[in-house]
């Protein structure tokens, strides 16, 4: 996995992963929004148009993420599932836990306002 | 950019093709080492050598990208506890409409039966405990060995 990070003008930290997001890796993503956190940073999109699967390690560490940016008093969405990665999400009832848009762009501006 | 395979895990790999009354049915075995960071080329390898180009549809191959995923994980990180001096083996077999892929590690084994969803409400921000779940409903069959440190996962063209 790889992924890209940026900040766009409103504020809004949005992270891009590439390839698959599984066991082996999702440490590296916990780690990348952690260090956001401690930066300051509140206000949270992680983009899955690139992304191939994710495992339920995966799932794991975003619902680990999700806790932690809540506690800390932010916000976390998630974006660009593709059919097969929404199925995982509707399989285990994640998609109940997270706010997702279809779009990075659309993610981002629900923060709008 | 994916890591290079290591050379262990490339010479460890082992295709054959057997004629059989349903048709030619490949095998492959793999010996893996308990290292999480294989994970994924071993899923690469094993699709590679098993499911050669529109044998499976994409939404299949994504079920089959998954479950030997989450089953390669749970024999290294729980069964083998990531001790690098033990292996997980993985054996799969094609023959005619379906692809089996068995996964064995060198662990004290587990009770499927003691694994239960998190799909309560107050259950959903679990970090864990989804693995076994997955499986089972991304493929056709779930069996494991009477041990608990084998699994055997059956899916089907359609």
């Amino acid at each position: 996995m790889a992924f890209t990070a940026s900040r766009d003008q409103s504020g809004v930290y949005l992270i891009r992963v590439e390839g698959q997001l599984i066991v082996g890796n999702r440490q590296e993503l916990k780690t990348a929004i952690q260090e956001a956190l401690d930066h300051g940073e509140r206000r949270y999109v992680i983009d899955f148009s690139r992304t191939g699967y994710i495992d339920s390690s995966g799932l794991g560490a975003l619902v680990s993420i999700s806790k932690k940016v809540r506690e800390q008093g932010g916000e976390l969405r998630l974006s660009g599932l593709n059919e097969d990665l929404r199925s995982l999400f509707e399989l285990t009832k994640l998609d109940t836990l997270f706010a997702i848009s279809d779009t990075a762009e659309r993610a981002v501006g629900s923060f709008a306002g | 950019m994916t890591a290079p395979l290591p050379a262990s895990l490339r010479l460890c790999v082992r295709r054959r093709r057997v004629p059989t009354a349903a048709g030619a049915t490949v095998q492959v075995s793999l010996r893996v080492p308990s290292d999480v960071s294989c994970i994924e080329e071993v899923v690469d390898l094993l699709l590679r050598h098993c499911c050669s180009s529109g044998w499976l549809c994409r939404k299949l191959r994504f079920n089959l990208r998954v479950a030997v995923a989450e089953a390669l994980a749970n024999a290294i990180v729980a069964g083998n506890q990531e001790d690098r001096s033990k292996w997980v083996q993985v054996q799969a077999e094609v023959c005619g409409d379906q692809i089996r892929i068995e996964v064995t590690d060198q662990g004290s084994g587990f009770d499927p039966a003691t694994i239960a969803p998190p799909l309560l409400p107050e259950e959903l921000d679990r970090p864990s405990g989804r693995g076994l779940f997955l499986i089972k409903h991304l493929v056709d069959d779930v069996r494991f060995n009477e041990q608990g440190n084998s699994i055997c996962m059956t899916l089907r063209r359609r």
